[in-house]
């Protein structure tokens, strides 16, 4: 565990330099640890892969004390890793060439058919590592090595919300038109990002991800939309 | 009671002091690019801190008053004039209804701010209204200012008619030095490395807006060349493969895989940000403890300079 300097209010905390559930356990556990001692000093916390960037407000304290009391905070951090807190989040996918514009290319390169490719990607049970890029984008991980697939070479400039993605050993659901350069395999009706609702994301970082096949009535009926 | 926009100018945007604590969810930021000048702009009027003010970038916003009420334009030097008559910057106005406002193309600088005595009325998306376009969230409906937009603002009938004797107002010129706090990557650009990123001089690329500053000069070697993807603070220096270095500012994407020698003082960046391309940037180390210093200073030195009031 290393802590270091970020910015004039900011320090950020390695917890690991791999991607792990058990490393994202860990910087769950110091989130939660740090938030709490920090109480009002604290402006904002950025939860990733293996870091927590910690925001603090240098006009209550500075560095010295945030790093005084981040080390007090971690020295007796227990990483449960039951999963009591974390939620398991049902996501449903319309798979299809229709709705994946990337998903005959991925099945050809990875040698597998169409449906070898969803039975693999919906089998498995993500966790969610970091949000950010954009407002609602959830990195979830890890994909199954048979079905990683590197960026497009060049990225789209118009990627439609809700379409479901891998990049690597990452895969995401798009909240919002956006350019992206990740190979699209289908399309989640269930908004990612919604301002309007309470809460604003159906995910947060730590929660485990299912992906559900549905078909294309059941699509629709869920108020997907192919555009 | 409103302000009506006949002319949007380049980039006009709402924004109150930011929208914080919120990148959790992947927001960004947003609030004004120099905050010194929106602090001072709302000090002037007498609003709360942080009180919602037009934040005009490179100049051009026409705006037509429907309310008697008092503005103030700090910032870049962007002649105004209200009813074509030319008025001081830093300074209190009272405006009356069917009155124009008119900021001009910047001569000096390129951000600067319009507020209204208690500000516009905006409602707040994630406790903000500052506009972050990128995410659509902020301002009216995430837009920049749009032609016929309408402004609401309260009727206010007396403010005293302040303003900042001209000595202590800040010059924006075409050459800023950035203080650096060393950190994130750092120990993966070399001491060479890091003595030429610190002893040269960079110029601001076409590539600058309210995410980053791209800028131009020689190269900044490192040893990795991507990151596992973390958190991005205000003012990180990202050093991407082709060694040019990044300034990442107030809508910077939350979290990045690029590695970043350290994060800029915020009192520079603000200059920084008031920079046009082909602007020149030298960047000095400074402790995290010397940062520390020098914000306290500045925000001492803030609420100690004298206002002066007309008659």
């Amino acid at each position: 565990m290393t802590l270091h300097s970020a910015g004039e209010n900011a320090l950020i905390l390695y917890l690991g330099d791999e991607t792990s559930a058990e490393v994202s356990a860990r910087v769950q556990a110091a989130a939660t640890a740090i938030e709490s001692a920090l109480g009002a000093e604290l402006v904002d916390l950025v939860p990733s892969y293996a870091s927590l960037l910690i925001i603090y407000d240098a006009f209550l304290t500075d560095h010295l004390h945030v790093r005084a009391k981040v080390h007090k905070a971690l020295a007796n951090l227990e990483t449960t890793e039951s999963g009591a807190e974390a939620s398991t989040v049902v996501l449903p996918v319309y798979y299809a060439p229709e709705s994946g514009e990337d998903l005959e290319a991925l099945a050809d390169r990875a040698k597998l058919s169409v449906d070898d490719v969803i039975q693999i990607h919906s089998q498995m049970e993500y966790r969610v590592y970091a949000i950010g890029f954009a407002p609602g984008f959830a990195y979830l991980g890890e994909v199954d090595p048979r079905i990683a697939a590197p960026r497009l070479t060049t990225p789209r400039t118009k990627v439609p919300r809700g379409a479901v993605a891998i990049a690597d050993r990452q895969t995401a659901v798009y909240p919002a038109v956006s350019p992206g350069g990740w190979n699209l395999i289908g399309r989640c009706p269930i908004r990612m990002f919604n301002p309007q609702s309470n809460p604003t994301m159906p995910v947060s970082v730590g929660d485990r991800v299912r992906f559900e096949p549905i078909d294309r009535q059941r699509f629709f009926d869920l108020g997907g939309e192919l555009s | 009671m409103s302000f009506r926009v006949v002319q949007t100018g380049i980039l006009s945007l709402l924004q109150d002091s930011g929208r914080m604590g919120q990148h959790r969810i992947g927001l960004t930021n947003g609030g004004p690019l120099d905050p010194v000048a929106f602090n001072w702009c709302n000090r002037l009027l007498q609003n709360t801190a942080g009180t919602t003010a037009i934040e005009v970038s490179f100049g051009g916003l026409q705006l037509e008053a429907q309310v008697d009420t008092f503005i103030c334009v700090t910032g870049a030097l962007m002649p105004l004039r209200i009813n074509k008559v030319k008025k001081d910057l830093w300074r209190v106005h009272a405006v009356k209804a069917g009155d124009i406002v008119a900021l001009d193309f910047a001569e000096e600088g390129s951000r600067s701010y319009l507020g209204v005595a208690d500000g516009f009325q905006i409602e707040p998306s994630f406790g903000s209204t500052s506009t972050v376009m990128r995410e659509k969230i902020g301002g009216l409906n995430g837009e920049p200012l749009q032609v016929n937009d309408s402004l609401p603002c309260a009727s206010v009938t007396q403010r005293r008619e302040l303003y900042l004797k001209r000595e202590h107002q800040p010059h924006y010129q075409d050459m800023v030095t950035v203080r650096v706090i060393p950190g994130y990557q750092e120990a993966h650009i070399s001491r060479v490395q890091q003595r030429l990123f610190f002893s040269q001089a960079y110029t601001v690329s076409q590539n600058c807006d309210r995410m980053g500053y791209r800028l131009e000069g020689p190269p900044i070697s490192c040893d990795i060349e991507g990151i596992l993807s973390e958190g991005i603070c205000y003012g990180a220096i990202q050093i991407p493969a082709d060694g040019q270095p990044i300034v990442l500012l107030n809508d910077r994407q939350t979290i990045g895989g690029y590695p970043k020698i350290g994060s800029a003082l915020s009192l520079d960046a603000a200059h920084l940000a008031q920079l046009k391309p082909g602007g020149t940037v030298h960047f000095a180390p400074i402790s995290h403890h010397g940062a520390h210093n020098a914000l306290h200073l500045a925000a001492s030195f803030y609420n100690r300079l004298p206002i002066s009031e007309l008659n």
